[in-house]
């Protein structure tokens, strides 16, 4: 891979430059948080963030996305944003990148969803890396480092970025700049380490996964799950903000007074009370502990077996957005028998 | 189903949409029982009608256009292709929007969807269907399938019982069978108000006394409500069948159909990528599943 370092002074001559390859989106402070949104001007960017609301699962699975139109005569016609809407990401977290890879894993195999891939193909990635806050675990479910899933990706070193070429998308933006970037130096690769086990050192959460989904099954009567499902409001939050979290419901609506409409998709939650209800009024988990146990079951168990991974990357999201604390960590390390548990 | 994905050389084509409903004209509509009619369609598109090839146990998806989709079995046969027939229950919206239309009207359907009964692996054993009420509806194409091909099966036995002889699906073409001597066909009802039921009248587990199941030999197929389940499953576990020979279909709430939008999760799996056809071991494994 190619290895550049770019000054902190000429990012903004970058960022004018990137212009040319599509809107730019970057995490931009709304109130006390942080959103992904399209930038008016490039110094609106907060390039030093805490996690946004929402991850960037927004850009390739929107809220509501329509995947058909009905036409009498016509049947279904596909609606599928058109590739020349081209979108840069900056600032990308690599916890965020990694979701992303997690989600084309779902995306893609044996029946590909042409929604989400056509805006991957159409939606360039540029990560940075970034320092974890309390409610960070990325380390512990592997996700704090990337090796892919980006076109570019910036590391802060000082007064300059390490910036790790990953794709040919990546390559033409940098060669769009003229000289602005420079071959990496020894002196940058010590830096980088240096860094990189300062920031292994920063994480205050830890939970172990790796014989977790043995443990879910030992632990799937335990009464914890009563205990999560007394407390969780099944409002959802947690599913909306994590970058993994995919379930989507689908609906068909008729335009008033036609025989045309269009077939939508929006995002769902394990959580709510619909999801396993079938026609016939048979639900088969009624109960908040049924549904909170089965969201966790999913992603560190059920995901593992499909894809050999959790389907978690540690971003602190629902701990930060879950109105009565739930916090996954606690809960793991609870299934573990290992309550307080800090690293 | 739709190659798309195989390109005339040199050619790009566009990459298949699995979402994609295809139109299907409603060609008859049979008033079998009561909220339970077999639809029959044929795809407007003479190529996707010849070629729609599945296997017994798979699912299609069924869009009523303006109302939605949901996951039907099919009934009919791979066998007999050109046609496909879903036994549908008028229970939800889109079924109850079916049952608006009328024949000539026209669906969307994708498919086939799930992992069907192994087929394959079946062929060259003893093969005991045992359907419960509504369980008859993708147990159907599995019967057939058997049928057309007599010669890859050794022995089939098919045991359907249903509350009262009104309720039974398909009664006509079952009680047909019931004088195959290439088969045998065990026909229950557990109460016969109308006095003029000609085959058994006892619960579905009492039809083990009128077969011979050699179950080193034989793959069985259930399907029917959990009562059935309950009762039927012991039953061959008794008779000292395998988990692995013991072959379920189940049901389930989906929105895709292909794995994405995860409403059919139980335990760990899917039922729509790696059901709706379980061995009961799976079925022991996986919490939730009945």
């Amino acid at each position: 891979m190619k290895v550049l370092r770019l000054a902190k002074d000429k990012l903004d001559l970058f960022a004018s430059v990137l212009q040319q390859f599509g809107e730019v989106h970057a995490p931009v402070r709304q109130g006390e948080k942080f959103a992904f949104r399209r930038l008016s001007r490039w110094s609106e960017a907060c390039l030093d963030y805490q996690r946004t609301i929402l991850p960037p699962k927004k850009y390739f699975l929107p809220q509501r996305d329509t995947l058909f139109e009905y036409k009498e005569g016509q049947g279904y016609v596909p609606v599928i944003e058109s590739a020349d809407r081209r979108i840069i990401l900056f600032g990308v977290h690599p916890c965020d990148i990694y979701g992303l890879n997690i989600l084309d894993m779902v995306f893609t195999g044996k029946y590909v969803d042409p929604y989400y891939q056509a805006r991957r193909k159409s939606i360039a990635i540029i990560g940075i890396d970034c320092t974890p806050d309390e409610h960070c675990f990325c380390r512990s479910m592997r996700a704090d480092f990337v090796d892919h899933g980006f076109d570019l990706f910036f590391k802060d070193l000082g007064d300059r970025y390490q910036v790790l070429v990953g794709t040919a998308l990546g390559d033409d933006m940098v060669l769009a700049t003229g000289p602005l970037f420079e071959p990496a130096t020894k002196e940058d690769f010590e830096e980088y380490k240096r860094r990189s086990s300062e920031k292994r050192k920063a994480f205050k959460l830890d939970v172990e996964i790796r014989d977790l989904p043995e443990i879910f099954e030992m632990e799937y009567d335990s009464t914890l799950w009563r205990e999560l499902g007394e407390r969780c409001l099944s409002c959802g939050s947690c599913s909306m903000v994590c970058p993994t979290c995919y379930c989507y419901d689908v609906v068909d609506e008729v335009r008033l007074g036609s025989r045309e409409g269009r077939r939508t998709r929006s995002w769902d939650s394990c959580l709510f009370s619909t999801h396993a209800l079938v026609a016939g009024g048979e639900n088969f988990r009624e109960g908040r502990p049924a549904r909170i146990k089965f969201r966790y079951y999913h992603k560190q168990r059920g995901f593992v077996a499909e894809y050999g991974r959790p389907s978690c990357v540690g971003c602190g999201r629902c701990i930060s957005a879950c109105p009565v604390k739930i916090d996954i960590s606690e809960v793991i390390n609870k299934l573990r028998g290992m309550e307080n548990v800090t690293a | 189903m739709l190659q798309l994905s195989e390109a005339v050389a040199g050619r790009p084509v566009l990459a298949p949409n699995p979402y994609q409903p295809y139109m299907a004209r409603i060609v008859r509509i049979y008033r079998m029982v009561e909220d339970n009619y077999v639809f029959t369609f044929r795809f407007l598109d003479e190529s996707i009608a010849k070629g729609f090839d599945y296997k017994p146990g798979q699912f299609v998806m069924l869009s009523v256009p303006g109302t939605g989709e949901a996951p039907i079995s099919i009934s009919s046969s791979p066998t007999r292709p050109g046609v496909l027939e879903l036994c549908v229950r008028r229970v939800g919206r889109v079924t109850n929007a079916l049952y608006r239309l009328r024949t000539n009207d026209l669906v969307g359907l994708r498919g086939p969807y799930g992992n069907g009964f192994p087929v394959e692996a079946m062929a060259g054993n003893d093969l005991l269907i045992v359907a419960g009420g509504l369980g008859m509806a993708p147990l159907r194409s599995l019967l057939w399938y058997a049928l057309d091909n007599r010669e890859r099966f050794r022995d089939i036995t098919l045991m359907y019982g249903v509350k009262n002889p009104s309720q039974m699906l398909f009664r006509d073409e079952l009680s047909s069978l019931v004088d195959r001597d290439d088969m045998k066909c065990l026909l229950t009802v557990d109460a016969d108000p109308t006095g003029t039921w000609k085959y058994h009248i006892a619960l579905l587990p009492k039809l083990f006394d009128y077969a011979t199941v050699n179950p080193a030999t034989t793959y069985a197929a259930v399907c029917g409500p959990p009562v059935v389940y309950r009762f039927v499953l012991q039953r061959l576990l008794e008779l000292g069948f395998s988990k692995d020979r013991i072959l379920m279909s189940l049901e389930r709430r989906m929105k895709c159909g292909v794995g994405k939008c995860n409403h059919c999760s139980v335990g760990y799996k899917l039922t729509c990528l790696h059901g709706p056809i379980f061995t009961y071991w799976d079925a022991i494994n996986l919490p939730e599943m009945i």
